[in-house]
């Protein structure tokens, strides 16, 4: 989209490290890193985590951990400027004038006890001499800029009263509203829903062509990539692997590093369709429903459904994904299900037997037939407990003697490609895929005829995400397992999926084969959520547009 | 708001209902007769007899209740069994110089204390930190009659700034004339004239006392603002290019401050009732003193008035904490 010329350098990084520490034998977190960001173009930084791509970007602003990560060498260069050597009050200066900074949290990057526009004010008084009626007249045009409803109101609300794509866009208003040459997006999409990403993608590809911002973009997406980056630069270990114009990075990638990556990304395609099967039905929800009541003390109570009629059938060795944005009430069902929490009304039989209605003490031997693992490894494993205790403990709950069930922890961890000394070792001591393997074995340690599995990789990079994706249907092949998927993610879904559920303000909208409901979707809602994963058009590990793909295969 | 500071003033009833309930029992359930205890060891039949029809102990025990709570409810608190005087008339008096020592403690603790546990904080790991947090273990650590006795040496006794100990009303200028014969402007000048000798009595008492809470709110205020300063919205505010008091006033100091009210809050209620020693230390007519008093005494109806007393301070003051709360922090809403 823009010619990149060396006269329009907006950015300029040469040869930076950055130390972890003062030491001059000190870690390198960032390794001789040189990139180039122009006016009016949008450099997408990729990595997976711990590559450097957050220290690179705070780095620029001058907002790394003081003392613990130092630059020890190269240069960062703004307009020519150099800002390494700048001092604190000169980077002050700098900050919401010249370069601008939004983050992948807009639920806790903005101040709770401020009301949002006093929080835009501040950036016009500390560099701007307006008086307040202009402060404010600006405020609110930059507001309604970024596609703001009712600014008057939003003004002066609270953030916790605005939804998080609200929130992003009084960040991003917050950013742009002195129009900096250089706006660094830090993830500024990955914690919100895809349609609700979708707006913000666009927002921020609008803002910058009316201003000519440079747009320096860090995600781990590479579907976000597709849709934003004019150029590539991909970091691994705090090195630039390589950098390039969006279709040579995606099309022609030089490195294995780069290739990997790609590859790992799951197509939006579903995968072939196993045959039908005849197996037993090992899970039925029977319209399965969560009301939530919020009581006051003064007015009348006000009724929320989490989940309302859900109905859903899951037989022996099958995978049935739940899919839908945050809120959509997928975790709800997931959670009534295995009886986390109690359904309000509807029924759930396992293996034939109701089990909605058991009480406690009579579910208790119906447990070890479901099982479940959650979204966040770091958090899911007990810390203070050995991994091969934490395996045990389930089968020991349900009589097994100590021995035996530590013999099969083994045996488990195995399984799920751990070595066999991982028993006796804390969680603390595994990255975040392995933890998620050991999470698996937890599940599989009761020989559940169900595995739930909560956004059970949602928390994981890219290729760590294809490993256990490929391990869950390993074991499903092995033990016959059924599998209920719960993900807001199309691409996991469509990979691992025989048949999902759409869901969204607690209903079933839409239910099916993966095939058909991912390429011929009925609903308007589940075309709106296909319409707005990111990268839709790509095939990353075919290094093609999906229109090639479908010329290619017919 | 103001449904909501009803709702909390309604809900303090039960409390305060369980609270009397329990000093009422507290004479009834002390094993022996109550009479007895009240008469003392040497008291004759026909004595205890005369206190059991004063104190209605002959009727049933709820009718007894009732009647309590009736007349406490008109204020009557009941007779000291030492000093034969009105309990009310005991306590009024005293409440003056506790409330005093206890605001001029609490406001100077604030304005010595949130500075720098803000400092402290802001430079963690510096010797400034360290400073200040080992300034805090000394407060915590050396006892309070030590300190009160070091200030007296030296600022009374060595330097005579101020006097040794003891304390003057802030309307005595005008004691002889009830305070509730003089009109605003008269009680004005009283304010007025008095407010010297009354102030520099409250120094020391002050100071000493500080020192513990200085120390307290300080490391509270240094924690919360180290979780703060953590937060992304902190970082937020730097990337505007805010200055650094800015960000740690206007952004971290006001999310920090929850738990730092809440400290502040039940140091003040503690200070009301519990500062004894320091009482003693400089000879102030206090209600610390009294209630020791009282409970060495056994003087059983005061010991239940300030039981009484001393929980609606708590609760009082427990709601203030929770109304500020409100007023800090917009998603606290009840």
């Amino acid at each position: 989209m823009t010619t990149t010329n060396s006269s329009n350098v907006v950015l300029d990084i040469n040869n930076l490290v950055v130390g972890l520490g003062r030491k001059a034998d000190a870690h390198r977190i960032i390794d001789d890193l040189s990139l180039q960001v122009h006016e009016g173009e949008t450099l997408c930084l990729v990595g997976e985590s711990g590559s450097g791509k957050s220290v690179t970007s705070l780095t620029v602003m001058g907002l790394q951990q003081k003392g613990t990560l130092v630059p020890s060498g190269g240069s960062v260069k703004l307009v020519g400027e150099e800002l390494l050597t700048a001092t604190d009050r000169r980077l002050r200066q700098l900050r919401a004038t010249r370069m601008a900074m939004i983050f992948q949290e807009p639920m806790t990057a903005l101040n709770p006890v401020v009301p949002v526009g006093r929080q835009i004010d501040e950036v016009l008084r500390a560099h701007t001499d307006l008086d307040s009626r202009a402060r404010r007249q600006k405020i609110l045009a930059m507001m309604e800029h970024v596609r703001l409803p009712d600014v008057e109101r939003i003004f002066s609300s609270y953030p916790h009263r605005l939804s998080g794509g609200q929130r992003q866009r009084i960040m991003i208003a917050m950013a742009l509203v002195l129009e900096p040459k250089l706006l660094i997006a830090d993830e500024p999409t990955t914690a919100l829903d895809v349609t609700t990403q979708k707006q913000i993608l666009t927002l921020i590809r609008d803002l910058q062509r009316d201003h000519g911002t440079a747009v320096l973009f860090i995600t781990h997406d590479m579907g976000v990539v597709a849709e934003i980056a004019d150029r590539v630069a991909v970091m691994r270990h705090g090195r630039l692997v390589e950098a390039g114009p969006l279709q040579d990075v995606l099309r022609t990638p030089k490195m294995d590093y780069t290739r990997n990556l790609l590859s790992s990304v799951p197509s939006l395609v579903p995968r072939a369709p196993r045959p039908e099967t005849s197996e037993p039905v090992v899970l039925e929800a029977n319209e399965l429903s969560k009301i939530y009541r919020e009581r006051s003390l003064y007015g009348k109570a006000r009724e929320v459904a989490a989940a309302s009629n859900v109905t859903l059938t899951l037989r022996k060795g099958r995978t049935l994904g739940i899919v839908g944005e945050s809120g959509s009430g997928k975790s709800t069902v997931a959670r009534c299900i295995v009886r986390l929490i109690d359904p309000t009304s509807g029924g759930v039989r396992l293996a034939g037997r109701e089990i909605s209605d058991l009480s406690r003490r009579l579910l208790q031997p119906h447990r070890q037939k479901i099982q479940i693992i959650f979204q966040d490894p770091y958090r899911s494993l007990n810390p203070r407990v050995t991994v091969g205790e934490s395996i045990a403990e389930g089968p020991i709950n349900y009589g097994m003697p100590r021995k035996d069930a530590l013999a099969r922890a083994r045996e488990l961890l195995e399984l799920v490609h751990l070595p066999p000394d991982a028993i006796s070792r804390y969680p603390h001591q595994f990255s975040g895929g392995q933890r998620q393997r050991i999470a698996i074995a937890r599940a599989l340690a009761l020989d559940p005829d169900v595995l739930v599995a909560d956004e059970a990789v949602s928390a994981l990079d890219v290729s760590v995400q294809a490993q256990v994706l490929d391990l869950l249907d390993e074991i499903q092949r092995r033990l016959g397992i059924a599998l209920l998927f719960i993900t807001h993610d199309l691409r996991v879904a469509a990979q691992i999926c025989d048949d999902v559920a759409v869901m969204q303000r607690g209903r079933v909208v839409e239910q099916g084969p993966a095939a058909e409901v991912l390429t011929n979707p009925q609903q308007a809602y589940t075309r709106a959520l296909l319409d707005a994963a990111p990268g839709r058009g790509w095939d990353f590990a075919n290094f093609r547009p999906v229109s090639e793909g479908i010329v290619a295969t017919a | 708001m103001l449904g909501y500071l009803l709702r909390r003033i309604l809900a303090a009833i039960p409390v305060m209902g369980v609270v009397a309930l329990f000093v009422f029992l507290l004479l009834r359930l002390t094993p022996g007769d109550p009479a007895a205890i009240l008469a003392g060891d040497n008291a004759t039949p026909e004595q205890l007899d005369r206190i059991r029809t004063s104190l209605g102990l002959n009727e049933p025990i709820y009718i007894q209740f009732y009647t309590w709570v009736a007349k406490l409810l008109h204020g009557d608190l009941g007779v000291s069994l030492i000093s034969n005087k009105p309990i009310l008339e005991m306590i009024g008096p005293r409440l003056e110089p506790s409330i005093a020592v206890a605001l001029a403690t609490i406001t100077l603790s604030i304005l010595v204390a949130v500075p720098l546990g803000v400092i402290a904080a802001w430079k963690h790991g510096t010797w400034i930190d360290r400073f200040v947090m080992g300034l805090s273990v000394l407060g915590f650590s050396v006892p309070v009659f030590v300190i009160g006795y070091v200030l007296i040496q030296f600022f009374a006794i060595d330097l005579r700034w101020v006097p040794v100990q003891g304390y003057k009303s802030i309307m005595s200028a005008c004691a002889k004339a009830p305070p509730n014969s003089l009109s605003t402007l008269q009680a004005a000048a009283c304010v007025r004239d008095s407010f010297g000798p009354f102030f520099e009595r409250l120094i020391l008492p002050t100071c000493t006392l500080s020192f513990i809470y200085v120390a307290l709110i300080a490391r509270m205020t240094r924690a919360s603002m180290l979780d703060v300063l953590g937060e992304d919205y902190v970082r937020t505010a730097r990337a505007k290019g805010i200055g650094e008091t800015g960000v740690l006033l206007r952004h971290a100091l006001r999310n920090a401050a929850v738990p730092v009210i809440t400290v502040i809050g039940s140091g003040f209620a503690l200070l009301i009732s519990g500062v004894v020693v320091t009482e003693s230390v400089f000879n102030l007519p206090g209600i610390g003193r009294l209630t020791v008093d009282a409970v060495l005494a056994r003087d059983y109806p005061v010991i239940q008035a300030m039981i009484l007393l001393t929980s609606g301070i708590y609760v009082g003051v427990n709601l203030l904490i929770d109304v500020a709360y409100t007023l800090l922090d917009p998603r606290i809403r009840y």
